[in-house]
């Protein structure tokens, strides 16, 4: 037995270089420029700089924006995630498929697209002029970054909720119908509370990315916008990292918020496959 | 037993090109514990889930208590359903599971806590409310997902193979506790299951079923004792299917003997099935026999000894409480009574008995 877990860890050896070299050491930097100036004494400036209004108005916008997009990409995810599980299997499968295929796709190109789309006299605006349509520009504005956010984010909501989805036995939403419930109440009573684990780490996975994103808001914001990404972008380009450090810090508290309040209900995502 | 309760009328159904159920006519009265037995495949469980409104027909109606529900979802159906592997709630603990429908029904508190008590005392299983479902073991569960079922007071009970998953021990004891909650709650049960012992023990009627089409209804003893077909002997227990000829009424010959029987009314030199159930075989001495043949296996099985024996060119299975060594020279007698004549297949739909297992 003991030989066994031995064995086993040394197979654990490589990723624990891996996890050791480029994220805890990474880490580690960030923390130790955090705390100090370009001298390399100790300091909080650096963090204390987010009371300055315009990084607390660029953090604030982060957090809306970021919410506002994981929102939209639950709301659109959930149900698409529900027909998929409800397909048959060879569908389903080639649906997902389609569903990926963007992701080939280099993200920079597609949030170039989307600025072609929406540019004046882009894409959109041509084909609605023809309508007679005028004057929906929304490029350089925060929806234009929100619907930037929720195209490229969606996949992350939609796969980790399909996943939790396909796993509940249909006899458990059968039996719930059996007991009376119609569609609604099985879908809030049985349904979204066994898919709670996959929700939690579509939130996640949204979230996070559409917080920190800085090349979405530079090409659909046209730079004007700035959220928390781009500032401690452009501190580093600036060269100055400890500035940089700082504010990654302060923004690292919002991400583990996140996680910990979606995040609780891990466990579920073992339980979700029923009698054993 | 009382009036139809479940009548189901000339119920097709196909999934694509495979037909499942073809013109399936069958009644269920009120307070009988109906069974469908089939190998898998032969739509006893799509018959259920018809009952049950997970799957609607093709054709047929299906008309409960007097009128036709056939377009009715399961949530507005006076019958529950056990599942196959319990499917129980399992973010919710046994109270609340048991709880379920009565909520959804928007049944007073006070009234839903008595209930929750009162299944729990009815499956055993006092004391459980606060346990979550998968802590507890197959028979638990089981009993749980009745529990849930029976609070709701139910006219019809579906089971869908409930027992299948539980061990052979455990099967056998909830065989007993459902009988038992039949005669307590005094409700109908529509059992599926694949197993025989399991519908002889509980049913009062068996509906055996095969490739869409009902073989034979009747009592456990009617199926076991007369079977109708070669596929309900074959099926039912062990038994010894032989090709014969009626010469007369009551006289049957196979492997060229004549062997005296009961039954009548099939004509003369008609060609027939014969079937004996390997406990009316009686070995005797050789001389003593109608036919005679030697004993080439032997097996405890410990009720009884069971002995196949080669006589006239047919391997016989035999049971029997005394034991005949291989290679002893052995005669044949059956019981007239014993003997069971049934017609060979003529049609298509009896076409449809051969055995797939």
């Amino acid at each position: 037995m003991n030989k066994t877990v031995k064995k086993n860890a040394l197979f654990a050896s490589p990723y624990i270089v891996w996890i050791a070299a480029f994220i805890i050491i990474p880490l580690l930097f960030i923390v130790y420029y955090g705390f100090t100036d370009r001298a390399g004494n100790f300091t909080l400036e650096n963090i204390k700089a987010i009371a300055r209004p315009e990084y607390y108005e660029a953090l604030a916008l982060s957090l809306i924006l970021a919410v506002i997009s994981t929102i939209i990409c639950l709301l659109l995810a959930y149900p698409l995630a529900l027909i998929l599980r409800n397909m048959n299997m060879s569908k389903q499968g080639f649906i997902v498929f389609i569903f990926i295929l963007p992701m080939w796709m280099n993200f920079l190109l597609r949030t170039y697209a989307w600025q072609a789309i929406l540019d004046i006299n882009g894409v959109l605006d041509v084909f609605l002029a023809k309508f007679g349509i005028t004057g929906f520009n929304i490029i350089n504005t925060p929806a234009a970054i929100v619907l930037g956010m929720v195209y490229d984010y969606l996949p992350f909501m939609v796969l980790p909720i399909y996943n939790v989805l396909v796993k509940i036995d249909d006899n458990v939403i059968n039996a719930a119908r059996d007991l009376g419930a119609n569609f609604w109440q099985t879908l809030f009573k049985i349904i979204i509370p066994l898919s709670k684990a996959g929700i939690a780490s579509g939130i996640i996975m949204v979230f996070v990315p559409s917080l920190t994103t800085f090349v979405i808001s530079d090409i659909l914001g046209g730079g004007k916008l700035l959220l928390i990404g781009n500032i401690v972008e452009n501190k580093v380009k600036a060269d100055n990292l400890n500035l940089a450090a700082g504010l990654s810090l302060v923004l690292m508290i919002f991400i583990v918020i996140n996680m910990v309040f979606s995040g609780n209900d891990e466990s579920d995502s073992v339980k979700v496959k029923g009698g054993k | 037993m009382g009036n139809k309760l479940i009548d189901l009328q000339g119920i097709s159904k196909s999934y694509g090109k495979h037909m499942v159920l073809d013109d399936l006519n069958l009644y269920i009265r009120e307070n009988e514990f109906l069974t469908l037995l089939g190998p898998s495949g032969c739509g006893k469980t799509t018959t259920l889930r018809i009952i049950g409104g997970f799957e609607k027909p093709d054709k047929g109606r299906v008309v409960f208590d007097g009128q036709d529900i056939t377009n009715l979802p399961p949530n507005k159906r006076h019958l529950n359903t056990v599942f196959q592997k319990y499917a129980l709630f399992t973010h919710l603990t046994i109270a609340e599971n048991i709880a379920f429908g009565l909520k959804i029904k928007n049944k007073p508190k006070a009234y839903i806590d008595d209930k929750i008590k009162y299944a729990l005392k009815l499956v055993n299983l006092d004391g459980f409310e606060n346990r979550m479902a998968d802590s507890l073991s197959g028979g638990q569960q089981q009993r749980i997902a009745i529990a849930r079922a029976i609070v709701n007071e139910p006219k019809v009970l579906l089971l869908d193979e409930p027992l299948g998953a539980l061990d052979l021990k455990l099967r056998q004891d909830m065989q007993y506790e459902l009988i038992r909650l039949k005669n307590e709650l005094g409700i109908t049960f529509v059992f599926v299951t694949h197993d025989q012992e399991e519908a002889l023990t509980m049913s009062d009627t068996i509906v055996v079923m095969n490739q869409g089409y009902i073989q034979q209804v009747g009592t456990p003893e009617k199926i076991y004792n007369e079977p109708e077909n070669a596929f309900v002997a074959d099926f039912i227990g062990d038994s010894n299917i032989i090709p014969g000829t009626m010469i007369e009424d009551e006289l049957v010959e196979f492997l060229n003997a004549k062997f005296k029987c009961v039954d009548k009314g099939f004509g003369n030199n008609t060609p027939v099935d014969v079937v004996i159930r390997p406990e009316d075989v009686e070995l005797v001495a050789p001389e003593k026999g109608i036919i005679q043949g030697t004993v080439t296996h032997l097996i405890f099985k410990g009720v009884h000894y069971e002995m196949e024996v080669m006589a006239n060119g047919f391997e016989w299975l035999v049971q029997s409480t005394k034991m005949w060594p291989v290679g002893t020279k052995v005669g044949i007698k059956v019981d007239p009574f014993n003997i069971q004549i049934m017609n060979k297949p003529e049609s298509e739909d009896e076409e449809a008995v051969g055995v797939d297992e």
